[in-house]
C-alpha cells in the first residue's frame, strides 16, 4: 500500500493536544509551527505512537528575502504516512532555530549544510559549522542577496 | 601485556584512491584501532542550487546529470517528477515504461561500480571491478544509443524523454539482457562465497535498524539493516506500479548484507527490465510543452525516487518566473555519511576503507 499524507488540519490538531501553542496554522498538506517549539514537535512527532515519524527526509530553508521558511518532511516507516512541517523566520540577522539533533540523528549534516549556505543557526547542534565551504568564508551563498 | 600507544590523528584524503572522490577522513587511531572519525566533504561543492536558480527548467536537467555521475538517468528522473509535480503534469504511458527500463539499467551500472570498488577496496585487485565495468560499459552503449551521451546523459525531460528509441536499440536491448545473467553469474561466483570476502565483512561494521532510520539513512544500506522500504513500492512512480518486483532485505547490516542487497537488486532490476519490454507500446513519449514555461507562483513539489543510492528528492518551488525561485536537492550520499562516525568507530583501520565502500558514497552527490 502506498504512503499517505497526513492532512494539514489533522497533523495540527494532534499536536495542539501534544505540544500546547506550537501550532500557527495549517494548509492542505502543511502544519506551520512555531519556530522555538520546535524541538518539543519534533519530539512529539516522533515519540507519538499515533504519529510515528521516525524518520527525517529533508530538512531545506528558502530565503524570502524578509522571512525565511525552514521545512522537515517526515516519514513514517510502521505507519506509513508522511508529513510536512514549516517554521518562520522573521528577519535576515542572528536567525536561529532549535536543533532537531538530538531528536533525528539525520539532521546533523543537513543541519550544518543550511547554517553554511543559507545562515539560520540551529541552537543546541553539538557541531554547528561549516560543511560544504571553508572555515572563514564570508557569507552564505544561497541567501538571494549573495549574488 | 597491554601496550600503551599513543593516539593518532590521520588525514584519509582528499586525495586517496579509496575514498571514491575528493573525500577526507579525518581518524583517530589508537595503535589499529579507530576511536574518533569526522567526514570533511565540500571539495567538489559547485553550488548546483544556487546554479538552478539562474537557469530554466529544462537547462536544469544537465545540472542533475552531474550529481551522481554515475546514475545520471534516476537523477534526470527525479528532477522530472518534482518538476512534473509542480505543473501538475503526468507524462505519456510510452514515457513512463521508458524511463523505468532505462533507471533501472542505470541501478544495474550503478551498483555494478558500487559492488567492483567495494570488492577492489577489499583487495581483489581488479577482477571482480573490471567485470562490473565490462557489463557497465554495455549499458552505457545502450544509453549512447538513446541520446548520444554515455554518462552526462540528460535523456528525460519535463513532461517524458528527449526522444524516443532508435529501431535498433531494441534489438541490443534483448541482446544485452540474454548476456546479463551469466555476466553477473561470474561475479557471483568470483565474490558471493569467497572465503576471505565472508571472513573480512560478515558481521564487520553492523548497523541496527534503529540507528539506521534515525539517521535517516536510505537505500540499500537502510534495507540491509533489515527494513524493507522502497519508495518504488511505497510512492510507486512512473511505471513501477505496474511492475512485479521484490524488495531485498539483509539481516545483520553488516558490510556483507550492504553488498548482498546490491547484488540482489540486480536481478530484481532485470526483472523489471523484462517486465518493461513486454508491457511498452508504441506511442508518444514527450508531453507538448515549452521549452521556456513558468508553473503557477507559489507552486511547491517534492519529487522522490529510490534512487541507487538511497532517496533522492528535489524540493521545488516556483514565483511564476522562467528559473525555480528554491530547487533543494536531498541528497542520499549525504544523509548515508551520517552514520560513518557509527560505523567505523572500535573498528580497525583495514575495515574502514571496506565499511567506506559498503556505503557506496558518490561525492558529486555528496558536494553537490
Amino acid at each position: 500500500m502506498p504512503v499517505q499524507a497526513l492532512t494539514g488540519a489533522e497533523l495540527a490538531e494532534r499536536l495542539s493536544a501534544g505540544v500546547p501553542a506550537s501550532v500557527e496554522r495549517w494548509e492542505e498538506e502543511v502544519v506551520w509551527v512555531d519556530s522555538s517549539k520546535v524541538e518539543d514537535v519534533a519530539r512529539f512527532l516522533r515519540d507519538d505512537s499515533s504519529l510515528d515519524f521516525q524518520f527525517l527526509n529533508a530538512i531545506s530553508a528558502i530565503d524570502f528575502i524578509e522571512y525565511f521558511d525552514v521545512v522537515y518532511h517526515l516519514t513514517s516507516f510502521r505507519l506509513q504516512h508522511t508529513a510536512v512541517i514549516k517554521t518562520r523566520l522573521h528577519g535576515r540577522e542572528s536567525l536561529s532555530v532549535p536543533s532537531v539533533y538530538h531528536v533525528w540523528r539525520g539532521a546533523d549534516f543537513q543541519e550544518r549544510e543550511v547554517w553554511d549556505l543559507m545562515g539560520v543557526d540551529f541552537q543546541g547542534h553539538p557541531n554547528m559549522k561549516r560543511i560544504m565551504l571553508w572555515e572563514g568564508f564570508e557569507g552564505h551563498p544561497l541567501r538571494k542577496d549573495f549574488l | 601485556m597491554p601496550i600503551h600507544t599513543e593516539p593518532m590523528t590521520i588525514n584519509v584524503g582528499p586525495q586517496h584512491p579509496s575514498t571514491h572522490g575528493v573525500f577526507r577522513l579525518r581518524v583517530t587511531f589508537d595503535g589499529e584501532e579507530i576511536l574518533e572519525v569526522e567526514p570533511v566533504f565540500g571539495y567538489l561543492h559547485r553550488g548546483t542550487e544556487k546554479l538552478a536558480e539562474e537557469r530554466t527548467y529544462v537547462q536544469i536537467v544537465t545540472l542533475t546529470d552531474r550529481l551522481d555521475y554515475v546514475s545520471s538517468m534516476i537523477n534526470n528522473q527525479a528532477y522530472c517528477l518534482a518538476v512534473e509535480k509542480l505543473l501538475g503534469v503526468e507524462p505519456p504511458l510510452r514515457a513512463k515504461w521508458l524511463r523505468t527500463m532505462v533507471a533501472e539499467l542505470q541501478r544495474i551500472a550503478s551498483h555494478l561500480m558500487g559492488i567492483g570498488f567495494y570488492l577492489q577496496d577489499l583487495g581483489t585487485l581488479g577482477t571482480p571491478l573490471m567485470y562490473g565495468f565490462r557489463t557497465r560499459e554495455k549499458i552505457l552503449d545502450l544509453f549512447e544509443m538513446l541520446c548520444g551521451a554515455r554518462i552526462t546523459l540528460t535523456y528525460m525531460r519535463p513532461g517524458g524523454v528527449f526522444s524516443d528509441t532508435p529501431p535498433d536499440f531494441w534489438p541490443a536491448l534483448e541482446n544485452f539482457m540474454q548476456e546479463l545473467p551469466s555476466e553477473i553469474g561470474e561475479i557471483e561466483q568470483l565474490v558471493m562465497e569467497n572465503e576471505i570476502v565472508l571472513v573480512r565483512t560478515k558481521g564487520v561494521s553492523p548497523l541496527s535498524p534503529d540507528m539506521a532510520i534515525n539517521c535517516s539513512v536510505s537505500g540499500p544500506v537502510l534495507r540491509a539493516s533489515g527494513i524493507a522500504w522502497d519508495w518504488r513500492k511505497m510512492e510507486p512512480y512512473d511505471a513501477y506500479e505496474w511492475v512485479d518486483f521484490d524488495v531485498p532485505v539483509g539481516a545483520n547490516g553488516d558490510n556483507y548484507d550492504r553488498f548482498w542487497v546490491r547484488m540482489q537488486e540486480i536481478h530484481q532490476s532485470a526483472r523489471i527490465i523484462h517486465q518493461c519490454m513486454e508491457h511498452i507500446e508504441p506511442g508518444p513519449v514527450r508531453l507538448d510543452l515549452p521549452l521556456v514555461f513558468r508553473p503557477e507562483p507559489g507552486a511547491e513539489a517534492y519529487g522522490r525516487v529510490e534512487a541507487s543510492k538511497g532517496e533522492l528528492a528535489f524540493y521545488m518551488l516556483s514565483d511564476g518566473g522562467v528559473s525555480p525561485y528554491r530547487c533543494k536537492i536531498r541528497s542520499p550520499s549525504l544523509i548515508n555519511l551520517t552514520v560513518t562516525e557509527h560505523l567505523l568507530v572500535g573498528w580497525k583501520l583495514a575495515d574502514m576503507i571496506v565499511t567506506l565502500g559498503s556505503l557506496d558514497i558518490n561525492m558529486g552527490e555528496v558536494d553537490r
